[in-house]
């Protein structure tokens, strides 16, 4: 099992850690809920480490991730990124990714701690035969994310450089707590704010320092309990819920990241340009209107039908909305806003309506 | 966290106060801990039978779902009703207003099997 650099941090803060994808991983530190509400009111810190950092560098790196991945990263600006999945030749997802251009020749691809072994595979293969390396940098970076309203002025008291001309999906490079470090405006919770890419000795200084000087300002520690409730706010997809390697990105509602208006070929393209035509199921969003808490795997019915129609991929009460939310998988004609749908809780039926994505929006 | 020296416990971390021929069931401080924020609960109604270690509800946080299991046999009684609006009573006063079911026991020396507040907490600490 991995540790984090910030693993005996967490347990001299009281963290409850829980095994996540090979690694010891903090859920919480005091309340879910607190810590969720932290990040929509005030700010939040999260420790990241466990995902996967793959540098991708070369005269041809633009070009073979363009070969490898949904995306045409060959079009972002250095400094920029987006939001990308690596698919099979199926079109099924094998990860989502954010792909950020550090320089003309060089990009960091960052994978779910889950899928970091199968994307590198996958990336070191589909590579060959270009002018391009890959290096997986995942046990030497920590990242460490402060998300949430206050988050750009709490970071920018210890940041060498003007976060405020930084936007969504920019990244720059510049020192935190006087240590070099790429900062980026990205995140997973629906709320402004920052992931910070650092050498894996840095991350405890500049998380002791970001929440002492922060915490008179709201900021706390937050978990993956917090991380998962305030994501399925904002409507994003958890990888091994939503997506899997039984579902296109057009099921998943992502079609818009397939950039089937590139010239050259990615693998996956052919069944994904079908995949694009019409889809078997759709992820749609449930209001639960009834008694209960839908779950991963809960089975979804037409009012009062027998047959399950669908499956709940994620489930929780909102603390943000006060009542329960659901991601879930069904029929495209059972897929529209405002369906009166079931969902089975053990051995009840619980109500629910299609309601659109995301559940949560910041108020801007 | 304190445990009632008047109640008896289970390894499931259920508590039950036993008056006559009626014991009232809730949960532990220290398992409301564990559960975390409490944001729903599902319990038996009236009528229904409880079978001493067998699933007789759920409770469940924002996370996750947990099954609450009978500290002994019995029938239920009376629910209490004012979890389905203020499910985090169970947290906040969980040996008062946070209690579960009533059940009128079917075989009273079920509770003799269970633990006092001393043996419980040493099996806590030593968790």
């Amino acid at each position: 099992m991995h540790k984090t650099p910030l693993d005996a941090t967490h347990r001299a803060l009281g963290a409850r850690m829980i095994p996540f994808a090979g690694w010891e991983m903090p859920v919480q530190y005091a309340r879910i809920v607190e810590e969720h509400r932290a990040v929509r009111t005030a700010a939040g810190l999260f420790d990241l480490s466990h995902m996967g950092e793959l540098w991708v560098r070369g005269p041809g790196a633009a070009s073979a991730l363009d070969h490898a991945l949904v995306t045409a990263p060959s079009r972002l600006k250095p400094g920029r990124a987006h939001y990308a999945m690596i698919c099979a030749a199926d079109g099924s997802v094998i990860d989502d990714l954010i792909v950020y251009r550090i320089a003309d020749e060089e990009f960091l691809v960052v994978a779910n701690a889950s899928n970091r072994e199968a994307v590198a595979a996958e990336l070191g293969e589909r590579l060959t035969g270009h002018a391009a390396a890959l290096d997986d940098a995942s046990l030497r970076t920590a990242l460490v994310a402060i998300q949430g309203p206050r988050s750009r002025e709490l970071l920018q008291a210890h940041c060498s450089v003007d976060l405020e001309p930084l936007k969504y999906y920019g990244i720059l490079s510049a020192e935190v707590c006087k240590r070099p470090a790429l900062v980026a405006r990205t995140g997973y919770t629906g709320e402004d704010g920052f992931e910070i890419y650092l050498a894996w000795d840095d991350a405890e200084r500049i998380w002791n320092h970001l929440l002492k000087e922060g915490s008179a300002a709201g900021l706390i520690p937050c978990g993956l309990g917090a991380r998962d409730t305030l994501r399925l706010e904002a409507g994003m997809p958890l990888y091994g819920q939503e997506l899997d390697r039984e579902t296109t990105p057009f099921e998943a509602g992502l079609g818009r990241v397939v950039k089937l208006d590139k010239p050259n070929d990615f693998t996956g393209r052919s069944a994904l340009e079908r995949a694009a035509t019409g889809a078997a199921k759709q992820l749609v969003g449930l209001r639960i209107t009834g008694r209960g808490i839908a779950r991963t795997g809960y089975p979804v019915y037409l009012p009062a039908a027998a047959e399950a129609v669908g499956r709940v991929t994620s489930g929780t009460s909102s603390p943000s909305l006060g009542h329960a939310i659901a991601m879930a998988y069904v029929p495209p004609e059972h897929a529209v806003e405002g369906t009166a749908l079931e969902v089975g809780i053990r051995n009840d039926r619980a109500a629910a309506v299609v309601v659109p994505l995301p559940f949560y929006r910041r108020p801007s | 966290m304190s445990y009632p020296d008047e109640l008896k416990y289970s390894n499931e971390h259920e508590w039950i106060r036993v008056e006559g021929k009626i014991g009232t069931v809730g949960i532990t401080a220290f398992a409301a801990e564990q559960v975390g924020d409490i944001v729903f609960v599902e319990l038996p109604s009236v009528g229904d039978t409880l079978t001493a270690t067998q699933a007789f509800g759920v409770i469940e946080s924002v996370k996750a779902v947990s099954e609450l299991f009978a500290p002994v046999s019995g029938t239920v009684v009376e629910v209490n009703d004012i979890l389905g609006d203020a499910p985090e009573t169970i947290a906040s006063e969980p040996y008062g207003d946070g209690w579960l079911v009533k059940v009128e026991l079917s075989d009273p020396s079920e509770v003799d099997a269970l633990m006092d507040s001393g043996a419980y907490e040493e099996m806590i600490d030593a968790a």
